[in-house]
C-alpha cells in the first residue's frame, strides 16, 4: 500500500471525517530509529473506529517503540512514513496536542509523581484536554461525580484517590489506575502498553473488565503484548504479529492462540511465547 | 570542598547571639555556620535531559514603577545619614545612640564572603538609604493615601481591603501594615486589634508609642552586633512593623505586612519585631515583590521574633522581589537576618518561607529554644531559576530540655541557577531530650544548575536525638512524558510536579498565600522547561 503526502491536503479538508478509506488511524509505511538503529522498518496498520487491534511480538520487536512514537514520546527519529489520526498528520503534534485529540497510551510502568494527589492529577489533566478542545472546564463539585462514578465502576478504592499518582501504588493498582485515567480522560484512540505485565491473574481479569467497559463504536483500541493471555479477556478484532520492526503477519483473535501454541520460532525468534 | 573553608568566619565577630542572656554559649554569631561538621555538598547533577533545559523569558510580572516624589537622604552612607534617618522620624536619643553604635560597629565589620553566592562588591556609599513618599501628613485613611499608590497594590493585588474598612464591614479578617518604600501609609484594623489589646503599628510609630517594649526588646534577639547586614539594618532601618500580643490573647486575625521596594536604587532596611506575651497567640505574614530594575537593589532586613511562655509565633514569608533577568542582570540581593527566641517554656516559633525571588537570596531563618519543652520549625521552599542564587536555610539551637525542633527544606534548581540548604543543628549540653529532625531535598530541572546541601550538627548532649535526610533528585523525562501524554502542557506539568514536590511545606501556609504560592511556583518556573 502506497500513500503519497497529498494525503495530508485532503486531511485538513476532512479533519471531523474520516482519512482514508474512512479509518481512525492510519500508519502507513512508518520507520523509526533510535540514533542509527533502525527500529521499525515501514509498519503499515489501519485501525477503524470501534475496532480493537492487538500487536503482539517478541521482545526488542518494536512493540513498545510503536507505542511511544504515536504517543509522541521524544528519542525516537521517524526516518520515514506517515501517521494519521482522523486524517491529521501526529507526527507533527506535541504529546499534550496528541492528547487532546484523543491519543491515550496506558503506560507499561505508570510513572510516581511524589505530592500530587492522583485527583489532583486527574482533574489537572481532564480540564487542560477540556480546554484544548474548546470545552468548558468541570468545577470541582462535577469533577468529584464523575470520579466516584468512575472509581466504584472499576471497584477502586476512594483512597486511590487521595494518595499520590501511583505513589506505593501496587502493580495491580497502577494499572487500574491506567485504566482510570482513561475512563475520565475518553480518548479516541487508546493504546495499552503491555498492560498485562506484572499482573496476577486476579488483577488482569479486572484490568481487562475495565477496559471492556471502555469499548464503544467512537473509540479504537491498540492492545500491545507480548503474551496471548491477555486477549482471552480482551477479545481484539485483528491481530498482528510484529517482528524484526515489520508486521510479518496479520489475522483474527486465531492467530493469537496459534502464536500461545507455537511461540515467535516461525517469526524467526528463538523465544517461547509463555 | 573549597568553600567549605570559607565558611569559618573570624572568631572576632563573635559576639552574644542571645543578648546579654547566654553569650558565649554559641560561639558564632552569625547566621552564618562556622564549623563545618557532617557537611555534604551536592554538585550539579549531570543530567541528561537538555531538552528540559531552554530556559525562556519570563517577563516579571511586577515589573512597574509607581511614581511618586519621594524624600531622599543625600547617597552614601555617614553618621550624617544615620542621624538624618533618626531625625526624620522624631527619635529619642536612645534610638540615634544605639543606630550609631551600630554605624561605628559595622565600620570595622567586612562583608562575609562563606556563603555559596557570587556576586561584584557591594558599594555601599552609592546607594540611598532613605527615601520616603512625600506626604504631608500621615493619611488618616484609606483616602488619604495617594491613590497611585494605591493602583500599585491593587496590581500586586493586595488585599488592603478598602471598601471593606471604609464601609466598616465586619468579615475582613485580615490586617494589613502595608509599607512602601520604608514608610507605612496605611495601618488597618488597628481598632479591631486594639480591643484585644494586640499592637499593630509601624515600628517607627511604636518606638513612640510604645518605647519601654521596643527599648526593651528591639536588638534582643538580634543584637546590633550581629552580623554584617543586620548591623548595618540596625543603624539605618527605616521602618516595619510591630507586634505585642498581650498575655493570653488569641490574635484575632492573620496580620500580614506587604514590603515593596521602588525608587530606584534605595536600600530597603526593614525592621520587624513580633513579641508574644505568655499564653498568646500570632500568625504573621509577610508579602515581598518589586518592581523591575535594571541595577542590583540591597534589601537587608532584620526580623526578630519573641516567644513568652506557651506563646505560638507563626510567621510566613511569600518572596517573588525581581529575580533579575535571564541573562542574571539586575535584581534583588536580599541579605535577611531572622531570627526567633523560644524564651519562655513550651514557646513555639514557626518559620515558612516560600522564597522564589531575588537574585541573590541570603537567609536563615532561626529558633533560639530556650525554654525548655520549647519548638522550633522551619519549612522553607526555595526556588532559582537562569542566574538566581539562593543560599538559605536555618539554624536550630537547643539550649533547653526537650525542645524540639523540625526543619523541612525543599530546593528547586532550574537554568543555570545555584540553590544551598545551609542548617545548623547546635544542642548544647544542657538540652536533654531534645530533638530534631531535618529533612533536606533538592530537585534539579535540567543539567546545568547546581543545588548543595550544607548541614551542620553539632550535639553536645547525649540524650539528643537528631535525625537528617536529604535527598537530590531531578525531574524525569519519564514524568514529564507521562503529564504531558495526559494532556498537560510542559510548563504546567512542571509546575504540577514541583507543586508535588514542594506540598508538604506549601501546606504549613495559611490559606489566603497557599493558593499565591502555589501560583508562584508555576511563574517563577515559567520558561523553565523546552
Amino acid at each position: 500500500m502506497t500513500v503519497s503526502g497529498t494525503v495530508i491536503g485532503e486531511a485538513s479538508t476532512n479533519r471531523n471525517g474520516n482519512g482514508q478509506e474512512g479509518n481512525m488511524l492510519d500508519i502507513d509505511n512508518l520507520q523509526v530509529g533510535i540514533g542509527a538503529r533502525a527500529i521499525l522498518k515501514g509498519i503499515d496498520l489501519h485501525v477503524r473506529a470501534g475496532e480493537v487491534h492487538a500487536i503482539m511480538g517478541p521482545n526488542g520487536s518494536g512493540k513498545s517503540t510503536l507505542a511511544h512514537v504515536l504517543s509522541g514520546r521524544d528519542g525516537y527519529q521517524v526516518t520515514g512514513g506517515a501517521v494519521r489520526l482522523d486524517g491529521e498528520d501526529l507526527l507533527t503534534l506535541a504529546p499534550e496536542q496528541r492528547a487532546a485529540r484523543g491519543v491515550f497510551l496506558a503506560f507499561q510502568y505508570p510513572v510516581e509523581i511524589p505530592g500530587v494527589a492522583n485527583t489532583t492529577f486527574l482533574k489537572t489533566a481532564l480540564n487542560a484536554v477540556r480546554k484544548a478542545r474548546g470545552e468548558a472546564e468541570l468545577d470541582a463539585m462535577e469533577f468529584l461525580k464523575l470520579i466516584r462514578r468512575e472509581t466504584k465502576r472499576l471497584g477502586m478504592k476512594d483512597d486511590m484517590l487521595r494518595r499520590p499518582v501511583n505513589v506505593g501504588f501496587s502493580g495491580g493498582e497502577k494499572k487500574r489506575n491506567e485504566v482510570l485515567q482513561m475512563a475520565v480522560l475518553t480518548p479516541k484512540l487508546a493504546i495499552l502498553d503491555e498492560t498485562d505485565s506484572g499482573l496476577d491473574i486476579d488483577a488482569l481479569r479486572v484490568v481487562a473488565e475495565g477496559v471492556n467497559a471502555l469499548r464503544s463504536p467512537g473509540r479504537a483500541f491498540l492492545v500491545i503484548t507480548h503474551y496471548q493471555r491477555l486477549l482471552d479477556y480482551i477479545v481484539p478484532d485483528h491481530v498482528h504479529v510484529l517482528a524484526h520492526g515489520r508486521i510479518m503477519r496479520s489475522g483474527g483473535p486465531e492467530l493469537a492462540h496459534e502464536l500461545e501454541k507455537r511461540g515467535y520460532a516461525d517469526y524467526g525468534v528463538a523465544e517461547a511465547a509463555a | 570542598m573549597a568553600d567549605m573553608m570559607e565558611l569559618a568566619e573570624p572568631a572576632a565577630e563573635s559576639a552574644g547571639l542571645l543578648g546579654s542572656d547566654s553569650a558565649g554559649l554559641l560561639g558564632s554569631n552569625k547566621n552564618g555556620l562556622d564549623v563545618p561538621l557532617g557537611a555534604r555538598d551536592a554538585p550539579s547533577g549531570a543530567t541528561d535531559d537538555s531538552d528540559m533545559q531552554a530556559m525562556a523569558d519570563q517577563t516579571y510580572k511586577y515589573g512597574f514603577v509607581t511614581e511618586i516624589e519621594a524624600e531622599t537622604a543625600p547617597k552614601g552612607l555617614s553618621e550624617d545619614t544615620v542621624a538624618f534617618i533618626s531625625a526624620r522620624k522624631q527619635e529619642p536619643a536612645w534610638l540615634l545612640e544605639w543606630r550609631l553604635r551600630a554605624y561605628r560597629h559595622w565600620l570595622t565589620m567586612s562583608e562575609p564572603r562563606w556563603a555559596r553566592l557570587s556576586y561584584p562588591p557591594i558599594d555601599y556609599q552609592d546607594a540611598y538609604y532613605y527615601s520616603a513618599p512625600k506626604l504631608k501628613n500621615r493619611p488618616k485613611s484609606l483616602a488619604e493615601v495617594d491613590p497611585e499608590l494605591l493602583r500599585t497594590y491593587e496590581r500586586l493585588g493586595i488585599p488592603l481591603r478598602e471598601q471593606e474598612l471604609l464601609a466598616g464591614v465586619e468579615q475582613a479578617n485580615v490586617a494589613v501594615d502595608a509599607v512602601f518604600d520604608s514608610v507605612s501609609v496605611a495601618t488597618t484594623f488597628k481598632a479591631k486589634l486594639a480591643e484585644v489589646g494586640v499592637l499593630f503599628c509601624p515600628i517607627s510609630e511604636a518606638v513612640h508609642a510604645y518605647p519601654e517594649l521596643v527599648r526593651r526588646y528591639l536588638g534582643s534577639v538580634v543584637p546590633y552586633t550581629d552580623n554584617f547586614f543586620a548591623t548595618l539594618n540596625s543603624a539605618v532601618f527605616t521602618d516595619g512593623s510591630f507586634v505585642y500580643i498581650p498575655k493570653g490573647v488569641r490574635c484575632p486575625m492573620e496580620l500580614s505586612t506587604y514590603f515593596r521596594i521602588n525608587a530606584a536604587q534605595t536600600g530597603q532596611f526593614e525592621r520587624t519585631l513580633i513579641i508574644a506575651d505568655d499564653d498568646s497567640q500570632v500568625s504573621y505574614l509577610e508579602g515581598c515583590t518589586a518592581p523591575k530594575r535594571d541595577e542590583n537593589q540591597l534589601h537587608a532586613a532584620v526580623v526578630e521574633l519573641v516567644a513568652l511562655d506557651r506563646a505560638t509565633i507563626k510567621y510566613s514569608t511569600v518572596q517573588n522581589w525581581y529575580p533579575g533577568d535571564e541573562e542574571g542582570r539586575g535584581g534583588i540581593y536580599n541579605f535577611v537576618t531572622k531570627r526567633g527566641a523560644c524564651r519562655g517554656v513550651g514557646a513555639r516559633i514557626s518559620w515558612t518561607q516560600v522564597e522564589t525571588g531575588s537574585a541573590i537570596t541570603w537567609k536563615y531563618p532561626s529558633c533560639i529554644l530556650q525554654g525548655d519543652d520549647s519548638v522550633g520549625e522551619f519549612y522553607s521552599v526555595a526556588i532559582t531559576n537562569h542566574h538566581q542564587q539562593a543560599d538559605t536555610g536555618t539554624k536550630m539551637i537547643h539550649l533547653g530540655r526537650n525542645t524540639h525542633s523540625t526543619i523541612i527544606s525543599k530546593g528547586i534548581s532550574a537554568g543555570r541557577a545555584q540553590n544551598t540548604y545551609r542548617g545548623l543543628v547546635r544542642i548544647a549540653p544542657r538540652a536533654a531530650g531534645a530533638r530534631n529532625h531535618t529533612q533536606c531535598d533538592s530537585l534539579l530541572i535540567g543539567d546545568t544548575c547546581g543545588a548543595h546541601t550544607v548541614p551542620y550538627i553539632e550535639n553536645r548532649n547525649h540524650t539528643a536525638q537528631v535525625e537528617h535526610e536529604a535527598t537530590t533528585s531531578k525531574i524525569s523525562d519519564d514524568q514529564l512524558f507521562y503529564c504531558r501524554q495526559r494532556g498537560l502542557g510542559s510548563e504546567e506539568a512542571v509546575s504540577l510536579i514541583v507543586n508535588g514536590f514542594c506540598k508538604e511545606v506549601l501546606q504549613k501556609l495559611p490559606m489566603e498565600f497557599a493558593v499565591e504560592a502555589q501560583k508562584l511556583v508555576g511563574i517563577s518556573l515559567e520558561g523553565g522547561v523546552g
